[in-house]
């Protein structure tokens, strides 16, 4: 099957005369619809809910960028892909952009023709062992069995940590994260090694979530965020943005349920550009003029999102930590809208 | 020839008539296809190369030299993670011709034995393989593999609760763990004792043939074979006192340390490889007993040969003719079957070279023409081969 993808992607890059690099906003507002690629699941970040309709962190960016450019936050086809036809499926034109939890590499920036637009998630790779085996900190793991997922940075540092501390390991390579999830949950390997934030929404998809924990240790750094193909600026422009009001809105105190508010009471420049209220700087993108107010409006601000998702009170549990605002103490942070 | 000499001299008189020749047209056309082809292939490789470079993507086979920064469940050359993507393709090409040539001769007996019980008097048995056919081959073969995998041997018990034979041998969900044999100085005798007994039997098997031709008696060539192949290499471990020592498997840790070590993966691909294929071969060695006639089978017996003769001397050497064919479709099948490896994580060349390499290098069109290029050439060569062993026994008619 992933042949015929790779053959219809050659025949695409061979036959797409000279196309690449323009007007994926054209072909977005012709088509009707965004193809927003996500992953094939994962809680709290991607996954269908119980009404079958795809939700998750990494979902409410394709919504808010479906909610700039449309109006409207349901016009997403969700496209999901492995973290091996991720790549790929950008690079040929089949999604136009990827919000997936991808590691915003040098590699990936430079080598594959992508252009990353933001960091959504700061992440770190850790690893989950089963309480029984008793270990307390990474360094105890030499000769383990891990598992870990095939095409993904996480299998590259794994090997750089365990040469770096002179330690072996034995990798188990499978290529969907549910795969690893059973083939852990079942004792095939010692260790399951991805994202922590990965780690956290799999553990509750274990038989006993509680017989797990996460190792102290966090191995890299693991900036997540959606990216775009290499050269079309206006399109990178676009997601960039519209993934940024977020930020501003929370940065602002906007949220999906005072916007209206705000926008017809405040008199802070910044808010009223925002909104729409004032200037064109909307229309200056090739959108309307209020897709801010749209997309908090219907997505709400990133904090909203967060809480929604993946915060303490889902079943994912992460703590906001270095993804709280940088006015909070954490790192997220929006250049100006001005 | 009459009607080409008048052509070809309207030709001189009028410049255009050549035209009008047959055959000048058909090159013409041909040629013109030609330069058809070459230019659609031209335009397509340029398009491609152009767009790589316009949206960023690097291309060329330099990646081939660079370290992978991965490591591999299973390799049967020298590996780590400082290894290029080079010996990366190399290890993967060796497990998936592993996979494929154990799985070609495994499903091979097992068809073989399927098809033949099939056929058998014996009611029980020829149900019993009818079954196995329907069953196996109605079911799509990577759920096939998913069962096994998932389904049966990651049931195995835990490390903890290994299954022990003897204490030498464990069996747990990670695979089977097994003494290795490490080899020691006056080896060599055993391997060369083993040649010696191959060149001898294979020279009383010319000797007894003969001799039957030449006076009738038959020659118990199967036991005296047996006995040289097992009882020269016997001797020679004995009389250079056992060069063999044995490296055993020790729970330490995490794992089984030493000894040698076949992994789950690898078993589930296999086994469901050779049941899937057998039950399709277990058809076409039917289809070819059948396919001789019933006569043969009566004048064998009316010559006095037995159950076992009349098939090995007279049925199979015929119903190899009418079997070898799709016995070759079967042989490529199972070869580019074996690329659902990447299902359970076998470190096939397709799961390591247009899996992650392909993720981490982004070289999509390379590496998938790589991989290409080994199924290709596995199965042209299977194809040669079985080409070649098709006109040998092929009925030779005068």
């Amino acid at each position: 099957m992933r042949f015929v993808g790779y053959l219809a992607m050659g025949v695409a890059a061979a036959l797409a005369a000279g196309q690449a690099g323009a007007g994926t906003l054209d072909d977005v507002k012709k088509r009707g619809s965004l193809l927003c690629g996500v992953t094939t699941g994962l809680a709290g970040f991607a996954a269908p809910n119980d009404k079958g309709e795809w939700a998750g962190f990494d979902v409410d960016v394709c919504r808010a960028v479906a909610a700039a450019v449309f109006g409207d936050a349901t016009k997403v086809k969700y496209v999901p892909t492995t973290a091996v036809s991720r790549f790929p499926a950008l690079q040929s034109g089949e999604v136009d952009l990827l919000s997936r939890n991808t590691t915003w590499t040098y590699d990936r920036d430079v080598k594959l023709g992508f252009d990353f637009v933001g960091v959504s998630f700061y992440d770190g790779q850790g690893f989950m062992v089963k309480k029984g085996l008793n270990v307390k900190s990474a360094l105890q793991l030499n000769g383990a069995t891990v598992c870990v997922q095939t095409g993904t940075s996480t299998e590259l540092n794994l090997a750089d940590y365990f040469r770096a501390n002179k330690m072996s390991y034995k990798p188990v390579i499978y290529e969907k994260a549910d795969e690893i999830r059973v083939a852990y949950d079942q004792g095939r390997c010692d260790v399951y090694t991805t994202d922590r934030s990965g780690l956290a929404a799999q553990r509750t998809q274990m038989s006993k979530p509680d017989d797990h924990v996460v190792l102290p240790e966090v191995i890299s750094k693991e900036p997540l965020g959606p990216l775009v193909r290499h050269g079309d600026n206006q399109w990178g422009d676009v997601v960039r943005w519209a993934f940024n009001a977020m930020i501003i809105a929370e940065e602002k105190g906007i949220t999906a349920a005072n916007v209206d508010q705000v926008k017809a009471s405040s008199q802070d420049p910044e808010v009223r550009r925002l909104l729409g209220v004032e200037g064109d700087f909307g229309t200056r993108l090739s959108l309307e003029n209020d897709w801010p107010y749209k997309v908090i409006k219907q997505v709400g601000n990133i904090g909203e999102s967060y809480e929604r998702h993946i915060g303490p009170k889902t079943p994912i549990g992460l703590d906001r930590g270095v993804n709280n605002l940088w006015s909070s103490g954490g790192l997220v942070y929006s250049p100006p809208y001005r | 020839m009459a009607v080409r000499g008048i052509e070809a001299r309207g030709g001189r008189r009028n410049g255009l008539a050549f035209l009008y020749d047959a055959r000048v047209r058909a090159i013409c056309y041909q040629v013109l296809t030609v330069l058809l082809f070459l230019l659609a292939v031209g335009y397509l490789a340029h398009n491609t190369l152009q767009n790589l470079a316009t949206r960023g993507i690097a291309s060329g086979f330099k990646f081939l030299y660079q370290p992978t920064g991965f490591g591999l469940a299973m390799s049967l050359l020298p590996y780590d993670e400082l290894s290029s993507y080079g010996r990366s393709y190399l290890v993967g090409v060796l497990n998936t011709l592993l996979v494929a040539s154990l799985g070609v001769v495994l499903a091979t007996l097992l068809g073989f034995l399927v098809g033949i019980a099939r056929l058998s008097n014996n009611w029980l048995l020829s149900r019993l393989a009818g079954m196995y056919v329907e069953l196996v081959r109605n079911v799509p073969l990577l759920l096939q593999i998913l069962l096994l995998y998932f389904g049966v041997l990651q049931t195995l018990p835990s490390l903890r609760e290994s299954l022990s034979i003897g204490g030498v041998v464990f069996l747990n969900i990670r695979g089977v763990f097994a003494p290795a044999p490490i080899l020691q100085s006056g080896f060599a005798a055993i391997p060369i004792a083993f040649a010696v007994a191959v060149a001898a039997s294979f020279w009383i098997w010319r000797w007894a043939r003969r001799r039957q031709r030449e006076t009738g008696q038959p020659f118990q060539t199967g036991w005296a074979a047996a006995a040289l192949l097992l009882g020269l290499p016997a001797v020679a471990a004995l009389l250079t006192g056992m060069p063999v020592s044995f490296e055993y498997p020790v729970l330490q840790g995490f794992n089984f340390q030493g000894g040698f070590v076949i992994i789950p993966e690898f078993v589930a691909l296999l086994a469901a490889l050779v049941l899937y294929t057998a039950a399709f071969i277990g058809e076409v060695v039917r289809a070819g007993i059948l396919a001789v006639s019933h006569g043969q089978t009566e004048a064998a017996r009316s010559l006095g040969l037995g159950d076992g003769q009349t098939l090995r001397l007279v049925v199979i050497p015929q119903a190899l003719r009418v079997i070898v064919p799709p016995l070759t479709s079967q042989y490529l099948n199972l070869t580019k079957n074996s690329s659902l490896a990447a299902a359970v994580g076998f470190p096939d060349v397709v799961q390591i070279f247009s899996g992650t390499v392909l993720n981490q290098t982004g070289q999509a069109i390379e590496c998938v023409a790589m991989v290409m290029l080994v199924y290709f050439t596995i199965s042209l060569s299977i194809s040669f081969f079985m080409n070649w062993y098709n006109r040998r026994i092929a009925l030779v008619e005068r």
